[in-house]
């Protein structure tokens, strides 16, 4: 049985873009959430980024990083295999979702527990890890506040900096009273939904399991080639936590994250934390190579991860978007994904990054709506620590959702353009088209504008009114007058 | 000193729909010195083909702007989101556009070197900077500057002025909701500047702007920069 690419990077049953973005503009809870967060993180990023006068600079020097990166991968991941194992770490390599999820629960067996802590992770979200080792019967349990708040909700995260951000604290302190008492540590008696209460529950909550966990489960922003380095930044401490105390700790990384050298951290540990908290530095900061004896993790499994990547880099336009740092920087300044929500998008990776990741992982046509998620402003590039040209990547991902479905019978649309493009390549038949379009545009005015037009012109008058086309157009006036010089 | 000599784009959409905006643009240049043709053959310059991924009929309108636009030193349009795709996008389609094309206040203000048109217009303006006007092609206050000098002009600020209006061509056909709460937004803050004109640079943005200004019975009025420009 062949295992379609990028397993699990899309959620199964999510309606296409346009459905699922209309459902959420109906929720006006979420879009006052959304709203006010995604505004506080954009006003804090543009305020620390403009402090630096290198900025521009660290973007660029970013870019060229992970496309050197990204030109050798194949060297740089057997070199971070052969660094990681000389300081006494175990890699393994998995090709998708399934056997990654294999590997890591395998790993869990073998250490005798049935309870692991997670320190957050896009990757482990991608490959639906959660749901893999409670199949096993082993329970894996989110140690980030938001991703606890996911978690215990029974939810699905809708932002990759900020899992909860369609949460607002009456809905958390209502889910902590209800939720916590079945996981372990009950929350506090008349828990309040005051923030600084809702993290004291939270911190209870979970000491109790960083104490007691046998094995840890992380993600990894870099790895480092040359050394064996593996770098989480995070913001509570709770993957410090997860990263030092239990005795296994299994970090399994998208193949993509690998840095050449330990110098190249100087560039990422600047755009990060002011691209994606808005923070001058980031609070939480753990590298570790290997195993140290005596001291944190004596088993340390490094695994690396394909699922859809290898793929990805094929496509030399494509490829860019695995330069990603999940920042989300891009997801805070969109203006749709601050008007749909992280759901819509159907996937682990929401936003501009996730239009343009998740069809190219998962194969566009499992995702043909998502190129087509924005109006192409550009904020999320100008935003992009690391200059992913998204625009550039939409509209060709575009273009390769419209190859697919040119072979295929071509749909309305593609005939509307099709008969656009007969009428774009003579002026004279553009002049017949104009006459009758001002023709019909004429007719279908009342006092002055078109409220109603028919067929798919529907989609433009739902919502607004369409100016009368005027009875000259302006090749008809210059034809007439505009060669007079002074003709005006 | 020689006149300067431009070709006109005036744009699919400006032809059809705003031929105002293509005389008005006619007008300024001739004011300020400009021998100004229009070559007869041109249509469109295959944006929406772009950006919709119809990469071959894309192609072929390029090629066709190119064979129109031959020979002329200096192009100028007024539309960014056009001067971007063919600054920007022809070379990604394999196209030499030939001319310089400059968006018109990018030709006004750098190549005429004019801030002050000797514009005359008595009314308070609101200013929505187009998305690809401020990242594709970064004109900057440009725009700003040539309103400035508007004798009798007003400028009221617009609240989240960079914030797209939701247009994006077939975007606001396919995703016509999430296009409309957008521009609901742009509306309100349009709304809120108690200015008689809304200006842009681009006559696609303020078919969306003025769109949804005219559904919601709102008295402003949306004029391109060229139109204002114009006016004395």
């Amino acid at each position: 049985m062949s295992i379609p690419p990028g397993e699990g990077v899309v959620w199964l049953g999510s309606p296409p873009f346009p459905q699922a973005a209309r459902q959420a503009l109906g929720n006006s809870q979420l879009r006052a959430n959304l709203r006010q967060a995604t505004a506080t993180i954009r006003d804090k990023r543009l305020r620390v980024t403009a402090e630096l006068s290198d900025w521009e600079e660290l973007r660029t020097a970013a870019a060229a990083i992970k496309d050197q990166a990204a030109a050798h991968l194949d060297r740089y991941l057997v070199q971070l295999e052969e660094s990681v194992t000389r300081a006494g770490g175990v890699v393994h390599w998995a090709r998708d979702a399934s056997e990654a999820n294999a590997i890591i629960g395998d790993l869990v067996e073998a250490a005798g527990v049935r309870e692991v802590v997670k320190v957050k992770s896009m990757v482990t979200q991608e490959i639906g890890l959660n749901a893999a080792l409670a199949a096993r019967g082993i329970d894996a349990v989110e140690t980030d506040l938001a991703e606890l708040i996911v978690q215990l909700g029974d939810d699905r995260p809708s932002h990759i900096l900020v899992p909860a951000i369609h949460r607002n604290r009456d809905e958390i302190r209502d889910l902590f009273a209800a939720k916590m008492s079945l996981h372990g540590r009950p929350a506090p008696a008349g828990l309040s939904s005051d923030p600084a209460a809702l993290a004291e529950a939270a911190r209870l909550h979970l000491r109790d399991k960083f104490l007691t966990a046998g094995v840890a489960v992380s993600g990894a922003n870099f790895a480092i080639a040359d050394t064996g380095t593996v770098v989480v930044v995070e913001s509570e401490g709770n993957g410090r936590m997860c990263i030092t105390l239990p005795p296994t700790l299994i970090t399994i990384m998208g193949i993509e994250k690998v840095l050449p050298s330990f110098a190249d951290l100087e560039v990422f540990l600047q755009l990060l934390p002011r691209s994606s908290t808005g923070e001058r530095m980031n609070p939480y900061t753990s590298m570790w190579t290997g195993v140290t004896p005596g001291d944190g993790p004596q088993d340390f499994h490094l695994v690396l991860l394909d699922n859809g990547r290898t793929a990805t880099l094929a496509d030399p336009v494509g490829r860019q978007a695995l330069a990603c740092i999940r920042c989300s920087a891009c997801l805070n300044v969109c203006p749709v994904y601050e008007r749909a929500g992280g759901h819509a998008y159907g996937s682990v990776y929401p936003g501009p990054i996730g239009a343009v990741l998740t069809p190219q992982l998962i194969g566009v046509e499992h995702a043909a709506t998502l190129p087509f998620a924005s109006t192409l402003c550009g904020a999320c590039y100008d935003a992009c620590p690391v200059k992913i040209n998204i625009p550039e990547v939409l509209t060709h991902l575009r273009a390769r959702v419209v190859e697919r479905e040119r072979r295929a019978i071509p749909g309305p649309e593609a005939q509307v353009m099709a008969a656009a493009a007969m009428v774009f390549s003579s002026a004279r038949l553009l002049r017949a088209v104009q006459w009758l379009a001002g023709r019909g545009g004429r007719l279908l005015a009342r006092r002055g504008v078109i409220r109603r037009l028919p067929l798919a012109g529907r989609g433009w008058t739902g919502g607004r009114d369409l100016p009368v086309p005027p009875s000259r157009t302006f090749r008809a006036w210059w034809r007439r007058y505009g060669q007079r010089e002074g003709g005006q | 000193m020689s006149r300067v000599r431009v070709a006109l784009f005036v744009t699919c959409l400006s032809d059809t729909l705003y031929p105002q905006t293509g005389r008005s643009v006619v007008t300024l240049l001739r004011r300020l010195d400009c021998e100004v043709s229009f070559p007869a053959g041109q249509t469109c310059c295959g944006q929406m083909h772009f950006n919709s991924g119809y990469r071959q009929a894309a192609a072929r309108l390029a090629r066709k702007f190119a064979r129109d636009f031959a020979g002329y030193d200096a192009v100028v349009t007024p539309s960014p989101s056009c001067a971007g795709m063919i600054r920007d996008q022809f070379g990604i389609l394999g196209v030499d556009a030939g001319a310089r094309v400059y968006e018109l206040s990018e030709f006004l203000v750098d190549v005429l070197g004019v801030v002050d048109v000797g514009a005359v217009f008595p009314h308070r303006v609101s200013y929505h900077p187009t998305c690809h006007s401020l990242r594709a092609l970064r004109v900057g206050d440009r725009p700003l500057r040539l309103l400035g000098a508007v004798a009798g002009l007003e400028l009221a600020e617009l609240p989240a002025a960079d914030s797209c209006c939701g247009f994006g061509g077939t975007f606001a056909i396919k995703n016509s909701a999430m296009s409309e709460a957008m521009l609901a937004d742009k509306v309100a803050a349009v709304g809120s500047t108690r200015a008689d004109v809304l200006c842009a640079l681009d006559n696609s943005c303020l078919l969306q702007i003025g769109g949804g200004l005219s559904r919601a019975g709102s008295p402003v009025r949306v004029m391109h920069l060229a139109d204002i420009l114009a006016a004395r």
